[in-house]
């Protein structure tokens, strides 16, 4: 479990962190949204202990990260952002530092360390040097590391910034298998992320919680939640007989491939409606959907008010 | 394995895998070799003892000690690894601790590696080996405060360059600070209860005594003391960097 308790870093006058409460309970990965700069780091890093707070407390499992320290860590596996690691050393030695870093005794560190590098598909490179590495793989390193001692805890700064998307979608399975018992609290900015592996989303912006929802809630604050799209080629489908249905409150064509976004009122339902009024015409619709809502117009809305 | 040992093992380890550890440790033997023979008239002198070898000590620590230790926090400063080390379960001082008995260790090793000198000394004539043996401990210890000299300074500052030069300045003030030019340059402005503290300061008027063969224990307290403290203010650095 990790609670922060009105978590606030200043760097004299400027504000990175303000009075931010946030709670991640087993069994949920919290995804920390924001735009770069928002405070997302420096509040890991508070979580993590490497800054002290200015004021308000964070704990992890209970621990309280600067009156214990030393028990908090101990729950804690951490992926800094850009995962740091000793260059010089090959993956196997590194492994082994962090393993007596954290007295995993030879036995359970032996499986472990056979585990993880199993997942992560380390074994190729076990004895070759981390500076050599690619960045893909220097970042699973840093996962591995995270998870060596197999922490209840689990924090990862930007856990797949900067990898393909093959590597990418295998860190999410690994995150997704992990999450069943753990807390994960992970950071990004990339909004795919949420929808493949958050249940909660908190977003902040100038250090401020501006929203802590379900990805569902969030894409339900959206414009085109409830709303119908569809593509009707070559007919002429008429806007205005589509402006006299009740429900409908716009209707927008986009410009490049004159696909059709009808926005419903506020609790209307317009899918049926619309469905049957193509169907009455006679139009040829290539394909219709309903919108979900989009997260990246909410997040925009959401960030730049925060900033305003 | 405790944390302490682990990060020791480790800095250990990242002397050898570059070339700059052996780049040290030849550097340093041909400095002490050469400055003992031609700078210190070893053989001139007629005397079967070490002084000349302890003489230049100090001198090869101010260039070298640097140079071992500027990279100890400001590389990982720099590089990221900070912030890892400082999120594992250890405390400030056990990474200090472990990071500044490795370097002291390897000083130790330069130093061990010296032995030819002394089996010559034997070999020509018959030394006092208790005052060698006291010239050795004297100058490990002086080793260790420079050593924890750096390892503070090294953690102010992500610039390996910066830590260098001031471990050095640091260095060689100290040294200096008991030297007659410095206390006559300063007996006329500063009371004489100052200039007497300032001598006392001095890691060259401590170093002789035990070099001579005399273990006072004022001049071993005044190692592990400067050594303590200076640790403790690299750690009070580095909690400081943690809060600001």
């Amino acid at each position: 479990m990790i609670e922060t308790d009105r978590l606030t870093r200043r760097y004299g006058h400027l504000t990175a962190v303000d009075a931010l409460s946030i709670r991640a309970e087993p069994g949920q990965v919290l995804g920390l949204l924001g735009p770069n700069g928002a405070g997302k780091s420096t509040a890991m890093r508070m979580i993590a202990g490497f800054l002290a707070p200015t004021s308000g407390t964070a704990r992890v499992c209970g621990h309280d990260v600067q009156r214990e320290p030393l028990a908090a860590r101990r729950a804690l596996g951490y992926l800094p952002e850009g995962a740091p690691s000793y260059g010089e050393m090959t993956v196997r030695e590194f492994l082994v530092f962090i393993a007596r870093m954290r007295k995993l005794t030879t036995e359970v560190g032996r499986r472990r360390f056979d585990e993880v590098v199993g997942w992560l598909q380390l074994e190729d490179v076990l004895e070759v040097c981390i500076d050599t590495l690619s960045k893909g793989l220097r970042r699973r390193v840093g996962l591995a590391q995270a998870i060596l001692h197999d922490p209840p805890v689990l924090m990862l700064d930007e856990p797949t910034d900067g990898l393909d998307p093959n590597q990418k979608h295998t860190v999410r399975q690994l995150i997704d298998a992990m999450a069943r018992e753990r807390t994960i609290l992970i950071s990004t900015h990339l909004l795919e992320e949420v929808h493949a592996l958050c249940n909660r989303v908190v977003i902040i912006a100038n250090g401020r919680l501006q929203a802590d929802a379900t990805p569902a809630e969030l894409e339900a604050r959206s414009r085109y939640h409830g709303a119908v799209s569809f593509s009707a080629p070559g007919s002429g489908v008429s806007q205005e007989m589509l402006g006299r249905l009740p429900q409908v409150a716009a209707i927008e064509v986009d410009p490049l491939d004159g696909r059709i976004t009808v926005f419903p009122k506020p609790g209307a339902r317009i899918l049926e409606p619309v469905e049957t009024l193509l169907r009455e015409q006679g139009l040829e619709v290539s394909e219709i959907q309903l919108e979900r809502g989009r997260l990246d117009e909410v997040f925009r809305q959401i960030t730049l008010r925060g900033e305003a | 394995m405790s944390p302490f040992f682990a990060i020791m093992r480790r800095e250990l380890r990242s002397f050898f895998v570059t070339p700059m550890a052996w780049v040290f440790l030849v550097i340093f033997l041909v400095l002490a070799g050469i400055l003992t023979f031609y700078t210190g008239d070893f053989y001139e002198r007629g005397q079967a003892d070490l002084q000349p070898f302890f003489v230049v000590h100090p001198w090869l620590y101010l260039i070298l000690v640097p140079a071992v230790t500027m990279r100890m926090w400001a590389e990982e400063a720099k590089g990221g690894t900070l912030e890892l080390l400082l999120t594992l379960p250890a405390t400030l001082w056990q990474a200090m601790l472990g990071k500044f008995l490795a370097a002291w260790l390897f000083i130790g090793l330069a130093l061990a590696l010296t032995f030819p000198i002394w089996l010559t000394v034997n070999y020509l004539g018959a030394p006092d080996n208790g005052v060698i043996f006291a010239g050795y401990l004297g100058s490990w210890l002086m080793a260790g405060s420079f050593v924890a000299i750096g390892a503070c300074l090294s953690a102010l500052t992500r610039s390996q360059v910066v830590a260098f030069v001031l471990t050095a300045t640091v260095c060689v003030l100290l040294i200096l600070a008991g030297q007659p030019q410095v206390l006559d340059f300063f007996s006329g402005a500063l009371p004489r209860k100052l200039v007497n503290a300032l001598a006392y300061l001095s890691m060259l008027r401590h170093f002789e005594a035990i070099a001579r063969g005399v273990l006072d224990l004022r001049d071993l307290a005044y190692f592990v003391l400067s050594t303590l403290g200076w640790l403790l203010a690299g750690v009070l650095l580095l909690e400081l960097k943690r809060v600001r």
